[in-house]
């Protein structure tokens, strides 16, 4: 049965991804992805990684990739270009993607793995079972001791990236009226205030 | 029964989809990031795989922070593709080539 | 005794910076040093006193005569000291250039007391000249007194680079005449050489002996005199005969002897009382003293000796001959020292070091009397300084011609004259040398000899030129001629009475006495075994000698030729006009130094500017580093395409390549 579940999901993500990199229109393209990382996160769930498998649907398809989508949406792409030459290098793509797989099942086919023995290692159903509660406590466990310090580097990244995302994106308009703290601080009495000496005037003369 | 090789194989497929896709959409710069997620999901992959079978939990800690730095990075990148269009009115990679030497 | 010391050397400083680096009156200036040198020297005749007559050993427990004052650094076990030894030679020195110096600053007030007209109206440096000048010979006389009092190489060097510096500064003392500005360069760059030698001489002593201090090296030099060393491969030297040679190459280019005399010449650009106190009297005997205070070093090497001699007696002999033919008064007194010089460096050489100092001590009175005569002429002349155009002075100026007399017989030897006793003294010790053997001593002996009759010659010829005869000079220079003022006629007189009298007084005790018995070292084999039987018994004996009677000779030839029948010179010269070319152009040293070291420098530098600079720094490394990275940059700026995918698919080659390469391996 779990076998079943794999390839059928293996399946529908390596279909899903050749189609990401295939269609024409960049939302399907978006769309695509998505279901190719519902699909991975199916495979995750069957390596008992249920964290991870949440955080990709939640994080990837939730945010990520409906930023993508808006994205896509807001720019006005001129797609007949964008597929020019797309026959061209579907023989050099295909043929490298080819070269690196074949090099990549030698990798696994090398005297490093063989001496560790893949083989030997367990399967799914025999696999000591990593937690003892749950993925998420024992993730969590090590996050917050062992990893402390680069999960805390982790935060700060993700606070630079949204600082800078939107330092880069936000427009100034001529008519918006903002403050100036500076300025606001520096002005003096003199620039605003200015006092006239009038006589008083005599009354009903 | 499921080994280990099993997910290996699916990541190395899914890797090499994804470079064949730099390779066929080099015009597209939204289908290129769109690329590199595919890559970074299927390192994943490997690291799930891994640390599944080798009973570390370290293995799913990479994950995490590769999954943070991704978001980062497609924050980021986005943003920049944003206002290159803003720019240049185009996102064609073939237009982009003030920095030639 | 360290304070009466201490203040013999401080008190010329403190006039010197007095006048020269306060603005004081003209009168200030003159009487401040005056007094000051004056007061040094008074102190310096007490400390001869003491030391000599009440043969007093005051320094230190008794035995030694030796005082640190300051030290000066200290590293590892060597310490280097400032500090005092006074025996008997620097009693005798301290009296001498303090005495000279005293004379020379009191004839300065007279001689400088129109130097205005050396200077133009706009010249700023000639508005305190005479302060300036007051100065500098008070600088001097602390140098000089720095160097003779010496306990230490170091602070010897340091008085010897100090009088070089007071030197440079007083031949250039009229800054605004180029001539003056060549030749204090000149002096500064000949002098350099010297002291090159000079220092590779001291350091080879720190190297051997491993202290600078004179008595410690005196004490180890005859435990070095089998020790060798080997400059070029296969050639051994005595370590001992390395440093003399050294050492008296910085005598030689202080002293100016051949090949580094040039300088001495060309000096008297500089004011004539300085060329009496710097380069007759006193500096320009430093090496002498310097060879004479080394005694114990010089002694071990006999092959230094011989050097020496050589070179003196060269010194001595041919550059006599130069004094022939000049015509300007003050380089005749120039080439006459230079001879002179040899004749003292010859005395050394002999290793009759007694004699070279005594000489030393004759010359510098009798010489700083000659020049300051001849300046007295000068500036009764208007700063004419072309014996042509003088004669028949002696009627116009009495005192300087009595002066003058004296001061010519006394550098001539007459007997009874106090340059007779040492330049006698010193033929005899050559003699000696001669029989006992010693390379180089026969040539030394003839030189010497026939040197006395070129030194008469020459001597009379000035003497005759400038006081008898006919009266050369114009009109309106003739309707002027008067005796100098007191300050100048003073010191003469002042100078003539040694110039006469300390050659025969002295003589037995430093010659044949104990005098130098603490200062000077002889070895048992180089002394000579005469005995002294009265300045009587000298005198007889000196008259039966060879050179009473060249001497007489040179004053007859004089006579004869510049008195006589004064149109044969001119025959004379017509007939050996080259080789009356080649005296004048002093042997060709000069065209020779300016042609090999200045052009070869020149060359040299052009070579390594147009070759080494140019080509090689400028060509190769500078523009051709950036060159070679332009080049590569051309190439590599084509990789650079600015194309975003093909980035990437370099990335992804590589990848690839990585990845057969680990699965290759």
């Amino acid at each position: 049965m779990i076998k079943l579940i794999f390839y059928f999901f293996a399946a529908t993500l390596v279909f899903s991804s050749a189609r990401v990199i295939t269609v024409r229109n960049p939302v399907h393209a978006a769309l695509f992805l998505v279901l190719a990382f519902f699909s991975s996160a199916v495979i995750w769930l069957l390596l008992q990684a249920e964290f991870l498998a949440i955080v990709l649907v939640l994080v990837y398809v939730g945010a990520v990739m409906v930023l993508f989508l808006f994205v896509v949406m807001m720019l006005d792409i001129n797609l007949t270009t964008m597929r020019v030459g797309f026959a061209r290098y579907l023989f050099t793509g295909i043929l490298v993607g080819f070269l690196i797989l074949v090099e990549m099942f030698l990798v696994l086919d090398s005297s490093f793995f063989h001496k560790e023995g893949l083989a030997l290692l367990p399967s799914i159903e025999s696999a000591k079972n990593l937690e003892s509660s749950s993925n998420t406590f024992a993730l969590a466990q090590v996050l917050y001791t062992n990893y402390l310090y680069p999960f805390e580097i982790a935060a700060v990244i993700l606070l630079v990236s949204m600082v800078a995302a939107i330092a880069l994106t936000m427009r100034r308009r001529a008519y918006s009226r903002n403050q100036n703290p500076a300025q606001q601080v520096e002005i003096k009495r003199t620039d605003r205030v200015r006092l006239v000496k009038m006589p008083s005037s005599t009354s009903a003369d | 029964m499921l080994v280990l090789s099993d997910f290996l194989i699916l990541g190395a497929v899914l890797f090499c989809l994804s470079i064949a896709g730099i390779f066929l959409n080099r015009k597209n710069i939204i289908i290129l990031l769109m690329c590199i997620e595919l890559m970074l999901l299927a390192v994943n992959m490997n690291f799930i795989a891994f640390s599944h079978f080798n009973a570390d939990i370290a293995g799913q800690v990479f994950v995490f922070f590769i999954l943070t730095v991704a978001a980062a990075e497609a924050a980021i990148g986005l943003a920049i593709l944003v206002v290159l269009f803003r720019n240049k009115h185009t996102i064609n990679v073939e237009d982009l080539d003030s920095m030639k030497g | 005794m360290e304070f009466i010391c201490l203040l013999i050397v401080l008190l010329p400083l403190i006039g010197s910076i007095g006048a020269g680096l306060f603005t004081v009156s003209r009168k200030t200036a003159h009487w401040l040093t005056n007094t000051c040198v004056g007061l040094s020297f008074f102190l310096s005749v007490y400390v001869f006193k003491l030391i000599v007559l009440d043969k007093l050993l005051p320094f230190h427990s008794g035995t030694s005569n030796e005082l640190t004052l300051y030290t000066w650094l200290s590293f590892g076990k060597l310490n280097l000291e400032v500090g005092f030894l006074v025996d008997s030679l620097t009693a005798m020195m301290m009296v001498t250039v303090t005495f000279v110096s005293w004379m020379v600053h009191i004839y300065t007030i007279g001689y400088m007391s129109d130097d205005e007209h050396n200077w133009s109206d706009k010249s700023l440096a000639g508005k305190s000249s005479y302060q300036r000048f007051f100065s500098y010979i008070s600088l001097f006389t602390f140098s000089m007194l720095m160097l003779v009092m010496s306990n230490n190489f170091l602070q010897l060097f340091f008085g010897w680079e100090a009088v070089g510096l007071v030197s440079y500064l007083l031949i250039g003392f009229w800054l605004q005449r180029d001539t003056a500005i060549y030749a204090n360069l000149k002096a500064f760059l000949v002098n350099r050489v010297g002291d090159f030698g000079f220092l590779l001489g001291i350091a080879a002593v720190l190297m051997y002996f491993n202290t600078l201090d004179y008595k410690e090296v005196f004490a180890l030099a005859p435990s070095l005199s089998n020790v060798s060393i080997e400059i070029f491969p296969d050639i051994e030297w005595s370590a001992i005969t390395i440093i003399c040679i050294f050492l008296f190459i910085g005598a030689m280019g202080k002293s100016a002897q051949v090949p580094l005399h040039v300088w001495l010449p060309d000096s008297m650009e500089g004011p004539t009382p300085i060329s009496a106190l710097i380069h007759a009297a006193t500096m320009v005997t430093a090496g002498v003293f310097m060879v004479a205070r080394m005694s114990p070093l010089y002694e071990l090497s006999t092959t230094a000796l011989s050097f020496i001699l050589i070179v003196g007696a060269i010194t001595a002999l041919f550059m006599g001959f130069l004094g022939l033919v000049q015509n300007d008064i003050k380089r005749v007194v120039a080439y006459s020292t230079l001879s002179q010089l040899g004749y003292m460096t010859v005395a050394l050489g002999a290793s009759a070091y007694a004699a070279g100092v005594f000489h030393l001590m004759t010359h510098a009175f009798f010489k700083a009397l000659l020049f300051l005569a001849a300046g007295s002429v000068i500036i009764a002349m208007h700063h004419e300084q072309d014996m042509r155009k003088m004669g028949g002075l002696r009627k116009y100026m009495p005192i300087t011609y009595i002066t003058a007399l004296l001061g010519t017989l006394a550098l001539t030897g007459v007997p009874f004259f106090s340059g007779f006793f040492s330049k006698d003294a010193i033929i005899e010790a050559v003699h000696f040398s001669y029989e006992e053997g010693r390379f180089g001593a026969g040539f030394a002996y003839f030189s010497l000899v026939f040197g006395v009759f070129i030194t008469s010659l020459y001597s009379f010829r000035m003497f005759f030129l400038t006081f008898h005869g006919k009266e050369r000079m114009d009109e309106h220079t003739r309707k002027h001629l008067h005796e100098s003022p007191v300050v100048v006629t003073v010191p003469l007189i002042l100078l003539a009475i040694p110039s006469v009298l300390i050659g025969a007084f002295t003589i037995e005790a430093m010659l044949y006495g104990d005098f130098f018995e603490s200062a000077i070292h002889v070895a048992k084999e180089h002394q000579s075994s005469h005995d002294f039987h009265g300045i009587s018994t000298f005198v007889v004996h000196g008259l039966t000698q060879p050179p009473f009677w060249l001497v007489l000779a040179g004053f007859v030839t004089a006579y004869s030729l510049y008195m006589q029948w004064t149109g044969l010179p001119a025959l004379i010269q017509s007939k050996f006009v080259f080789l009356h070319k080649i005296l004048l152009d002093n042997y060709g040293f000069d065209r020779f130094n300016s042609w090999f070291f200045a052009g070869g420098a020149r060359g040299l530098g052009t070579l390594c500017w147009s070759v080494g600079d140019v080509k090689l720094i400028d060509g190769l490394l500078v523009n051709g580093s950036a060159k070679v990275i332009g080049i590569f940059s051309q190439v590599f700026r084509r990789i650079q395409t600015g194309f975003l995918s093909q980035y990437a698919f370099a990335m992804i080659i590589g990848l690839l390549v990585l990845l057969g390469w680990f699965v290759h391996f």
